[in-house]
């Protein structure tokens, strides 16, 4: 094993650097570590705005009709006089969504950790493409951009929700959004190309770049998620692509592809949307659920409990999440006999997501579990993605369905498992990996205060909401207090706008940590969490090509409290013991590739 | 096996599929390129179900004589391709850099047959556009009764006006390869750039079957 | 502030077949609920890190895998069949009462424009009449409106009722439904449908059969007068 310290890397590493020049190194940069950098940066900026875009909502929905403080900076075509226009809050719950969707989640889940995670863990010195891998980041935020501009065109930005339903979405009379609905259309558009290279690159550098002895069963579960959303991506991305420039067609040329008038059919655009919609939310929650596996079993000193079911599990999700789609459709007008199937499909799908829960409630039971941030996320996961996927249920019954779609319980389940599942699961991600990023630990206090608040006003924001849908109150909805059934939930709309703000400004403390540890954070080794994978054996930050040689792999990512050794972890590289150990075989690689390996 | 002569083997990756890098990335990426192309034929299969009236018989407005042969011609440049590939396994690069040749004289062709196709289409009404769209068949002068609808012109620009784009770049990166086997880049032992364009070609060929399939027989 | 779980009082005769399927799922996953976030707590609590104590070295249960796999499924598939008969019930076009009364609803930016086929009970006759945002039914029958939207997707949605359904332009959609009990309830629309979405509060009156043909018989009078 590699003993080169921290100082003799980072030496190494420096003068690397300087050859390159700032602009090779910082800009255009084609090491996957600098590109997993460039999209957290990137992707944190966006989970910025879409979350100032919902603290505006939700000052609407709490405070109707009253002036933002400070929002006499907004324009008077946004909120005159700082009170959020109708039109406006249609744009922010649409631009909400798809800033997080598209430009936050996405590019945290495969763009950061897809890029930093693989080749480390799998032993490569890079991805398969490297400056296929640059272009891939490059391309984010010129869509970025587009998707900002449209805000400043005139009529506004995109209004027609992120699910962009035709024909609303398809004429600009509807909505008197125009140059803003065509601009969304295209960002996304290119948007696309960013996560189809990426996926190519991820899935073609797990086939063919792993290390000597790292077998697909041997391969750590962040890496197999990260493989597994790389095939969604591939493959559900260009269908919206497809839909997307159908729609812009329509918008623009004066086609009718969706546009009743000329005999379009508004059901095709929800199909094809949803067709891609569906595998997209198993893109935004699958690699969460592997970092969450990493860290539960790190911290617990335990073996992932059921290994095989887990990556069974993650693919079942996979190939089940192509046949579910229908389910956003039950009251869609869709053929009632079809919803039917779509329901049987839907309930199938939540077994493997149960079998994951009970996994990781297996892996924490018996084991030593250290409270530190990544886990304290990690766990917390679990507890809300049990929520998440327990309200689920009730819209996956097409009958309880016809109450409760496009009603607040459904932003309760979204805001379950995308919040409460995929940002705590990020969270998780971004504490573990943040010392092998950048050298540092990130500041426990401030990790533990950050979650703990987080934890407690995530909740009391989003629990209330699946109230709010069993009242009746419905979705995308400016003013509610219209509506004399909903009046009386004015003040749990008020609650619940308060502890979004707190959950919001609570975050300041995890952006403070994250900064301050950049140059102050305690300094880490290469394993502080004292870890089995491959990227855990490489200096902190790893040095361009990650390992001096390739390293050879004898045993699965999991083996910690092994009875082999003294200590409570046994990295996947570390050469078996000399003597036969009493009975127990150690598997060592062939050197000759064996087919079927 | 001892840990002795564990430490002196040779490390290589894992075999995988076997397949080279660029390889795989191709095939990979023609996967995703066969969803893209589902989804705008899934798109026209819906609709004309659901509106059979918007189409008419293929020979009415379209010339699918002109058009078969184009086809031919599509299918013969994926010979050319073939027979490309076949000359630089050989290390023929003289072989290589006229076959190729003839594949972006071909491939080219075919756009060119297209966009004409494209011209007299339009001349003759039939366009995407719902408003503009009164397709009077072939040879017919611009008065008559509207054949069919918008729907038809829609999917059928959509669906080849993609095709047509993926021909386009296909050139583009052929004659890309041309100018590198120009250079002396490709050799009996490395020559991965061929295959991978090889690969996209008759991806492309294949998508034009199926697409004069359905467009122009159906 | 309403934190309920409790569905509010239902008025139509499948609400309480569509509320009884609610409260098992919310049984069933209250049940799931406790269990298993009680147990993680558990977990965290007996299992935390203490000195001298390793974690078992275990890797897994094909058992315990095996069991947590059949048994959700056989819940979960469960419930899709329950569903199943209520599903048919509230939306098989064929399962619409013969009898029921017959009205046509047209959405459309921003308003619901219900129409009524008049005294010779057939539409498009002169005596057809349209009411705006408010629909009049009599209690205790059938009534199906059938669903239109003239320029966007908006969504039909009677919370009382427990009915909602997608009105989408191009297309023409039965609902059905029966009220058990007179009185004025909330017509929504649950579609983002553009900028007045959240405008489109209507009306849904049931009155008495007696009711019902006086307001009929107004309607008329004023429509022959215009």
């Amino acid at each position: 094993m590699s003993m080169t310290t921290t100082s003799e890397a980072h030496t190494a590493h420096a003068e690397e650097h300087h050859e390159l020049g700032f602009i090779r190194t910082y800009i255009f940069s084609t090491d996957h570590k600098m590109i997993a950098r460039q999209f957290l940066f990137t992707a944190l900026l966006f989970l910025l705005l879409g979350g100032a875009l919902a603290v505006l909502i939700r000052w609407q929905l709490g405070f109707p009709g009253q002036p933002l403080p400070g929002g006499g900076i907004l324009p008077e075509t946004m909120a005159p006089g700082g009170i959020i226009l109708p039109e406006f809050y249609n744009s922010l719950v649409t631009m909400h969504a798809t800033f997080m969707v598209f430009f936050a989640l996405m590019p945290l889940m495969a763009g950061v950790f897809g890029n930093l995670l693989i080749p480390l863990q799998i032993g490569a010195d890079d991805m398969a493409f490297p400056r296929l891998n640059m272009a891939s980041f490059w391309i984010t935020p010129v869509a970025g951009f587009m998707m900002l501009a449209s805000f400043f065109v005139e009529g506004g930005a995109a209004g027609a929700g992120w699910t962009s339903y035709a024909p609303l979405s398809a004429s600009g009379e509807w909505t008197g959004v125009y140059l803003g609905q065509q601009l969304w259309l295209a960002s996304l558009i290119v948007l696309g190309f960013s996560s189809i290279t990426g996926a190519i690159n991820y899935v073609c550098t797990v086939i063919n770049m792993r290390a000597p002895g790292m077998t697909w069963f041997r391969i750590p579960l962040a890496t197999w998620s990260l493989f597994i959303t790389a095939w969604l991506l591939l493959l559900a991305i260009p269908i919206l692509t497809g839909g997307l420039i159908l729609l812009l067609f329509d918008q623009t040329i004066g086609t009718a592809f969706f546009r009743p008038e000329g005999s379009g059919e508004p059901l095709l655009w929800q199909h094809i949307f949803w067709f891609f919609g569906h595998p997209e939310v198993y893109i935004l929650i699958l690699p969460a659920m592997g970092f969450v596996s990493e860290v539960i079993a790190c911290r617990s000193r335990k073996p992932i409990f059921g290994y095989h079911s887990m990556v069974v599990a993650l693919v079942s999700i996979a190939f089940l999440g192509w046949v579910v789609w229908g389910h956003h459709m039950f009251q869609s007008g869709m053929n009632p006999l079809l919803g039917m199937t779509f329901v049987v499909t839907t309930v199938v799908i939540a077994v493997p997501s149960a079998i994951k829960t009970f996994n990781w409630m297996g892996t924490l039971w018996r084991g030593d579990i250290h409270y530190d941030t990544p886990l304290l996320h990690a766990v917390s996961f679990v507890a809300l993605f049990i929520i998440g996927g327990l309200s689920g249920i009730f819209m996956a019954s097409a009958p309880v369905d016809i109450y409760i779609h496009d009603t607040y319980f459904i932003v309760a389940h979204l805001h379950y498992v995308l919040v409460g599942g995929s940002l705590f699961g990020i969270f998780a991600g971004i504490t573990f990996w943040y010392p092998k990023m950048f050298g540092r630990m990130m500041n426990e206090g401030l990790g533990k205060v950050h979650w703990a608040l987080s934890f407690i006003f995530y909740n009391l924001a989003f629990f209330p909401m699946h109230n709010l849908g069993v009242q009746g109150m419905m979705r995308r909805i400016y003013d509610p207090n219209q509506y004399e059934y909903l009046q009386s939930l004015q003040p749990t709309n008020t609650f619940i706008s308060i502890n979004v703000f707190l959950f919001a400004a609570v975050q300041a403390i995890f952006a403070f940590n994250f900064l301050w540890s950049l140059k102050k954070g305690k300094v880490a080794g290469n394993n502080p969490w004292k870890s089995n994978t491959l990227l855990w054996t490489t200096p902190s930050p790893p040095p361009h090509g990650n390992f001096p040689e390739m390293p050879i792999v004898y045993r699965g990512p999991y083996e910690y409290s092994s009875p082999e050794v003294e200590e409570d972890y046994y990295p996947q590289d570390r050469p078996p013991p000399l003597s036969s150990s009493g009975g127990h075989t150690v598997e060592v690689p062939n050197p000759e590739p064996v087919p079927g390996d | 096996m001892s840990n002795a002569a564990v430490a002196t083997m040779e490390r290589k990756p894992m075999p995988g599929m076997k397949v080279y890098n660029k390889k795989l990335g191709m095939w990979v990426f023609l996967l995703s390129e066969v969803m893209f192309f589902t989804s705008l034929i899934g798109s026209y299969i819906i609709l004309r179900f659901a509106h059979p009236e918007h189409w008419t018989n293929p020979g009415v407005v379209l010339n699918v004589p002109l058009t078969a042969t184009n086809t031919f011609l599509l299918i013969c440049s994926s010979v050319t391709m073939v027979k490309a590939f076949a000359a630089i396994q050989q290390g023929d690069v003289t072989g290589l850099k006229r076959w190729l040749l003839a594949t972006i004289v071909i491939g080219a062709g075919f756009v060119g047959i297209q966009m004409v196709e494209y011209v007299a289409l339009s001349g003759e009404g039939f366009l995407p556009a719902l408003d503009a769209y009164h397709a009077v068949g072939r040879g017919n002068p611009h008065e008559g009764p509207s054949l069919g609808g918008p729907l038809y012109g829609a999917t059928f620009y959509a669906m080849t006006g993609f095709h047509g784009a993926h021909v386009s770049i296909g050139v583009l990166c052929l004659i890309f390869v041309y100018i590198q086997a120009v250079r002396g880049k490709y050799t009996l032992a490395d020559h991965e750039g061929v295959e991978i364009i090889g690969l996209y070609w008759h991806f492309v060929d294949l998508v034009w079957i199926i697409l004069f399939t359905i467009v122009y027989l159906i | 502030m309403n934190f309920s779980w409790l569905l509010p009082e239902t008025v139509s005769t499948f609400g309480p077949a569509l509320d009884d399927l609610y409260y098992v799922i919310l049984w069933i996953t209250g049940i799931v609920f406790f269990a298993t976030e009680i147990t993680l707590v558990v977990f965290m609590v007996k299992y935390r890190h203490r000195e001298g104590r390793k974690a078992e070295y275990i890797h897994g249960s094909n058992k315990a895998e095996v069991i947590w796999t059949v048994i959700p499924f056989v819940i979960v598939m469960g419930l899709a069949f329950y569903s199943k008969a209520l599903w048919d019930e509230i939306r098989d076009p064929d399962r619409i009462p013969p009898d029921s009364f017959p009205i046509n609803v047209m959405a459309s930016q921003f308003e619901w424009n219900a129409t009524y086929a008049g005294a010779d009970g057939q539409f498009g006759t002169s005596d057809d009449f349209v009411s705006r945002n408010v629909l009049h039914i009599p209690v205790d029958r059938p009534v199906v409106v059938y669903l239109e939207a003239e320029d966007v997707i908006h969504s039909f949605f009677l919370p009382d009722f427990r009915v909602k359904q997608d009105a989408v332009p191009g297309m023409m959609i039965p609902v059905w439904f029966q009220a058990t009990r007179t009185g004025e309830f909330t017509l929504a629309c649950a579609e983002l449908c553009g900028l007045g979405h959240y405008t489109m509060d209507g009306r849904v009156v049931v009155d008495s059969e007696a009711d019902f043909q006086s307001w009929l018989d107004s309607q008329q009078a004023e429509e022959d007068s215009d």
